[in-house]
């Protein structure tokens, strides 16, 4: 092989080399400039924006809720047992935890299955747990700021229906199919 | 939008229907960059050394393809929204590894040793069980969390795993380090490439529950918080732990690697500088305390302050009872004659190197065929590949994750400055390999595990959070509507 071919294929490599780094720079770029808005995060956006606007001024467009209402409703005509319990809002948003029967704990105590990184939770806050016929319940363990099913402070276990949000602090907790 | 019409891998009926970036098609597109580059390299080493494309090109490139084909898939099944670079980068590696394997291979030099065995197949081979694990870890481990059960077993697992290498008639002494066991039928294994994931999990584990004492508890003296007597327990464990290894297994690279990862662990955890400072001291203060007695780790110190005089006594017959060692100075040479450029793929002699010239130096191959441009791209790589991890971390939405993802790349950045700088000189050498491309099979399977676990993470901390359902207060405030 000619000495000339040699260094050609020596130095493209390193370009190639190279590339590829600056390939893999470009893809994470998003960290160091925000992130690009996308489909699914503009209309997740517009849902949140259309729930602030809904909270600050009552005017929002009818057809935006509507189609909220619809998404609700869709999860609540099934009728199934819920399958996992979803963070909807608070630091812990996204986490996920499938139910199994098993018993869920809530607070700021380590041991806690979901452990609560909230200022107005207390350390053994909540449990939530399935009767003896599935049905999921949800029972505050003596909190000092209470937990919250729909809009009423829990004073007794109650049971809880799909896609009804528990309010704990700044955390929002749903059951989800 | 109803949620019997997804498929059971989504986990959020909502989000699932509508799509969200998770952007496997930027890593399929990466992966076949990240194939394409070693065959070049491959193709390039054939005819530098032999004036023709080598026979096995299409094989080495199908192979090397099929096993990026199945991790890919095994990602876009198992972990959908896992970081896009993770695979991609490891897999460049690992094939840049075996291409640089398959070229020592080729050398004369290491042909005429005894005990030549050609190690290429065998890398492959690894590599083929390195891609199984990573699949196993995605398919088996569904949820990072699960691992926090662990805790303590994790310790005990890695307490067992540093041991193991010195129950007799299991370890083998290999060269000075009592690292290995012998498994019969399989060859020898390093159990400590294992223990290093063990024992994270168990920090993670550990300091998630531990870390608000460790880190509130303290008084304040001259700027730094100092920890409360009994708080020091646990880093004096690991400590004596990893003092232990050094003096008993007399290998200072896995000895550094643990105390390292647990500094790292604890400053995350705490948020204490103070930790860093009494780690490198008391790192500083074990090193050489050992290193004053051990003449193992003595030689080695001796070797790095002095690599020209250790090259001068490997050339002439000595009777102080010392394996006297030129490889460091044929080391430093080969990065050396590399230069900037390097003498192109095929065309250094870092064969002079002889023993171990394929595991513990092989970077002083890519340093001399790539030169300084190559190796500071393959450093950046890996560069990348911590920052990743340390982007899941950051991520990552529960403590333990956290911990676990920077513990796990921590570890990876030690260990490959452990290694870099132990072969040009930087530190004194250890017996430690590169991840993913010095020849070893322990060494690719468990790191090709750490990777399967970052990506487990990064899935679970990447995956779009689910819609907020309808707010029961804003429902009550929507009293006057314009109708």
């Amino acid at each position: 092989m000619s000495e000339l071919t040699l260094t050609v294929m020596r130095l493209g490599f390193l370009a190639v080399l190279w590339l590829f780094v600056i390939v893999a720079v470009q893809v994470i770029r998003s960290d160091l400039f925000g992130t690009r808005v996308t489909q699914r995060g503009s209309r997740r956006e517009a849902g949140r924006q259309q729930q602030q606007a809904a909270r600050q001024q009552p005017a929002a467009p009818p057809q935006q809720r509507n189609q909220q209402r619809g998404q609700q409703g869709g999860g609540r005509r099934g009728r199934n047992a819920p399958t996992k319990l979803v963070v909807t809002e608070g630091t812990l948003t996204g986490t996920t935890v499938a139910l199994q029967g098993q018993t869920i704990t809530l607070g700021r105590a380590h041991d806690s299955t979901i452990v609560l990184d909230d200022d107005y939770a207390s350390s053994r806050h909540a449990r939530i747990y399935p009767d003896r016929d599935g049905q999921w319940i949800v029972e505050d363990l003596g909190s000092t700021n209470g937990t919250y099913l729909d809009r009423s402070r829990l004073t007794t276990p109650t049971p809880i229906q799909p896609g009804s949000p528990i309010r704990i602090g700044k955390t929002v907790i749903e059951l989800r199919k | 939008m109803s949620s019997t019409t997804n498929p059971p891998t989504h986990h959020t009926s909502t989000i699932g229907a509508i799509g969200a970036p998770s952007r496997r098609n930027t890593e399929l597109a990466l992966l076949v960059f990240a194939v394409a580059i070693p065959v070049f390299a491959y193709a390039n080493v054939g005819l530098a050394i032999k004036n023709q494309v080598p026979a096995g090109l299409l094989e080495y490139g199908l192979g090397l393809g099929l096993l990026a084909g199945v991790a890919h898939l095994a990602v876009r099944k198992f972990a959908p929204y896992a970081d896009p670079l993770l695979l991609p980068l490891a897999t460049l590696l690992n094939g840049l590894g075996l291409v640089v394997i398959w070229r020592l291979d080729q050398s004369k030099l290491l042909q005429s040793l005894p005990h030549f065995a050609a190690a290429a197949p065998r890398q492959l081979l690894y590599s083929a069980l390195g891609i199984a694990m990573f699949a196993a870890v995605l398919i088996f481990l569904k949820d990072h969390r699960a691992l926090q059960r662990y805790t303590y077993i994790s310790m005990v697992c890695a307490l067992v795993l540093l041991l193991l290498p010195l129950v007799p008639g299991l370890g083998a002494d290999i060269y000075g380090a009592k690292i290995w066991i012998r498994v019969p039928g399989l060859g020898s294994l390093q159990p400590g490439e294992f223990a290093k994931i063990v024992l994270a999990v168990f920090f993670a584990g550990y300091l998630m529950v531990k870390r608000d004492a460790l880190a509130l508890a303290s008084r304040r003296f001259m700027g730094l918080y100092l920890p409360r007597g009994r708080d020091l327990g646990p880093i004096l464990v690991v400590w004596a732990m990893s003092i232990l290894i050094l003096v008993f297994e007399t290998d200072l690279g896995t000895s550094l690697l643990f105390f390292g990862m647990f500094v790292i662990m604890l400053y995350v955890a705490t948020e204490r500088t103070s930790w860093i400072v009494f780690g490198l001291l008391m790192s500083a203060v074990g090193a050489v305390g050992v290193a004053s007695f051990e003449s193992h780790i003595q030689t080695r110190v001796n070797a790095w302050l002095n690599p020209m005089r250790e090259y001068q006594l490997s050339r002439q017959v000595t009777h102080d009872g010392i394996l006297h060692s030129d490889q460091l100075q044929q080391s430093l040479w080969a990065f050396g004659s590399g230069g900037t450029l390097g003498t192109g793929w095929g065309q250094g002699h870092s064969d002079l190197i002889k023993f171990a010239a394929n595991s513990d130096f092989v970077f002083a191959t890519f340093g001399e065929e790539l030169g300084l441009a190559g190796i500071m791209a393959m450093l950046l790589i890996y560069g990348l590949i911590v920052e990743r991890g340390v982007r899941t971390a950051l991520a990552a939405r529960d403590p333990f994750g956290k911990l676990l993802a920077v513990g796990l790349s921590g570890a990876f950045a030690l260990q490959v400055f452990v290694v870099a700088g132990g072969v040009m000189g930087l530190i004194p050498l250890t017996g430690m390999t590169m991840p993913f491309v010095a020849y070893g099979g322990s060494s690719v399977l468990a790191n090709w595990a750490l990777i399967g676990i970052l990506i487990r993470i990064s899935d679970t901390a990447r995956r779009p959070a689910p819609m907020p359902a309808g707010n029961p207060d804003a429902e009550m405030t929507q009293v006057v509507r314009p109708s």
